[in-house]
């Protein structure tokens, strides 16, 4: 088990955001974190970004204890909702931020940083974009230059905040199934916070269904629909199900 | 007859009746003065206007205007940069009590603020004698004037920052974290660049108002002439011993002071004005 999170909790002020969570997941795995909005399942993300603080509670990832790190030093690509461009530079800026604010010592030279960026660029699909401003992108463009500008470290682990959750639904639908391919294509330990079931369901190897400040079940999307652990979890996912079921089962054909 | 063109749009009546009322309200009370103040001026030629401003007592006046701007908009340029950024990009006691503060020198006359100073550093104020004993000069001298400036201007380039920075929010700064950059960094190419325009307004408001005030420097300064005399103090000093030209080309001075720091703003708002926009949108 690679990432382990131990009775991780936190307040607010009196409101108790997290309420002792715990799970594991293997390395390399793709988990999403479902639920509600204030279930605390972006407070649990930004704990493992670093972005906030956990009062109690022990992370541990890849061996390494992980919430005495501070967040610059832990290597998590974060992509947040508001995609959080720097705007006053050019998407190429952007992308090398992350290299170029390393120390002397750790800096790729300048051409290997282009070269790493150009890389990036045609990775998400906006080769020749570099010149361009974030205002100057659309929504799908400017979240897949965030994705770039956090791949650009070479992350440990990817942090993914409702990133989606700013675009119309054929842009989600397009992107869920590329960053799904990504993933099968570099590995890399990633995390997703979503309240759409569907999303998290079609992209996620393992859904964490969480309800105020805790986890209700965290399994595969087959065992979530085939055995929910609690009432709360059959009814959250029943609340996708008409659209789940529009989706084409193997042995049913499809009449329009 | 009249077919309006948009859904707000009022009849033609009120839209010229708006438009002259607000010309009307500008000419009187903003462009006439300062045409008096420049005819006045000039009223004994061009000739007696630069002789005027040949007297030292006025070049004194320039120069310590000029020295007081320097020290104070600086001073109020870290501090406003400071206050805003701990206030929004942080969580702390006490946060709104520092709002609150800062627009003391806003609600509080300039004359009173200027008082504060004497009661504090005066001869019969607290440090007073502590003061003389050590041969400090603070009253009556070039640090009371800077002091005085300084909240007098104190709340200009933080008034500027604060929406501008609270609007703009802390993501940028976490992402800039999360890229492995370090506070120093984070400050210097996320957080500056994105606040500068904001900046050098407050800081061209500040400016105009360090180099105008008149109150609060009048209490703490003395008045003596060729030494603790502002210009706005100067001109009232001319006026008073009769010397309308003198004061009215000192007046013209300071008007022509404020009337740069307009024009370079607009200026700037003009060239960059993508740039800006930019910085608003997202």
């Amino acid at each position: 088990m690679s990432l382990v999170v131990e009775s991780v909790a936190k307040n607010f002020d009196r409101f108790a955001a997290l309420n002792g969570v715990s799970l594991s997941v293997p390395k390399g795995s793709f988990l999403a974190l479902l639920g509600p909005s204030g279930s605390g399942k972006t407070t649990l993300l930004r704990i493992l970004g670093g972005l906030e603080f956990a009062d109690v509670g022990r992370v541990q990832f890849d061996g390494e204890e992980w919430l005495p790190l501070p967040a610059r030093e832990r290597r998590a690509g974060f992509v947040f909702q508001q995609y959080a461009l720097f705007r006053h530079m050019t998407v190429a800026k952007n992308i090398a931020f992350g290299l170029e604010v390393r120390s002397r010592a750790k800096r790729p030279p300048r051409a290997e940083i282009n070269r790493r960026v150009q890389e990036l660029l045609s990775l998400v699909q906006l080769d020749g974009l570099g010149k361009r401003y974030p205002s100057q992108l659309s929504g799908g463009q400017r979240q897949r230059v965030a994705l770039a500008r956090a791949l650009a470290i070479e992350p440990r682990m990817l942090l993914l905040d409702e990133p989606f959750g700013a675009l119309d639904a054929k842009v989600r639908k397009d992107l869920r199934v590329w960053l799904r391919k990504l993933h099968n294509a570099m590995g890399i330990t990633t995390i997703f916070v979503t309240h759409d079931q569907e999303e998290a369901l079609q992209v996620a190897d393992l859904v964490a269904v969480m309800n105020q400040g805790r986890i209700e079940q965290i399994a595969t999307p087959a065992e979530l629909r085939s055995n929910p652990a609690t009432p709360f979890v059959a009814e959250f996912l029943a609340e996708s199900l008409p659209r789940a079921a529009a989706q084409p089962a193997p042995n049913v054909v499809n009449l329009r | 007859m009249f077919q309006p063109r948009n859904a707000i749009e009022d009849p033609r009546i009120v839209r010229i009746g708006a438009v002259a009322i607000a010309a009307l309200f500008i000419a009187l009370n903003l462009v006439l003065p300062l045409l008096v103040v420049f005819s006045e001026a000039l009223s004994s030629g061009l000739h007696a206007a630069l002789e005027a401003l040949k007297d030292p007592d006025a070049w004194s006046a320039i120069r310590l205007t000029l020295l007081v701007a320097a020290i104070a908009v600086p001073a109020n340029l870290i501090f406003g940069l400071a206050a805003s950024w701990a206030i929004t990009k942080f969580d702390f006691m006490g946060k709104s009590l520092l709002v609150t503060l800062i627009d003391i020198p806003f609600s509080v006359s300039p004359v009173v603020s200027g008082l504060i100073y004497v009661l504090m550093f005066g001869m019969q104020g607290w440090l007073g004698p502590w003061l003389r004993d050590h041969d400090i000069r603070i009253i009556f001298a070039l640090p009371g004037i800077v002091l005085a400036t300084i909240f007098v201007t104190f709340p200009f380039v933080a008034r500027e920052l604060i929406p501008l920075m609270s609007d703009q929010g802390r993501d940028e700064e976490e992402a800039a974290v999360s890229l492995g950059a370090s506070g120093l960094s984070t400050f210097w190419r996320v957080t500056l660049p994105n606040i500068k325009w904001g900046l050098l307004y407050g800081v061209l408001l500040c400016n105009a108002r360090a180099m105008g005030e008149f109150g609060a420097v009048s209490v703490v300064s003395g008045h003596i002439r060729g030494l603790t005399n502002t210009m706005p103090l100067h001109v009232e000093v001319l006026y008073n011993d009769y010397q309308y030209v003198g004061a009215f080309v000192v007046a013209s001075l300071l008007a022509l002071l404020a009337l740069v720091t307009l024009l370079v703003k607009s200026f700037l708002e003009w060239r960059y004005a993508d740039e800006i926009a930019a910085a608003h949108r997202h």
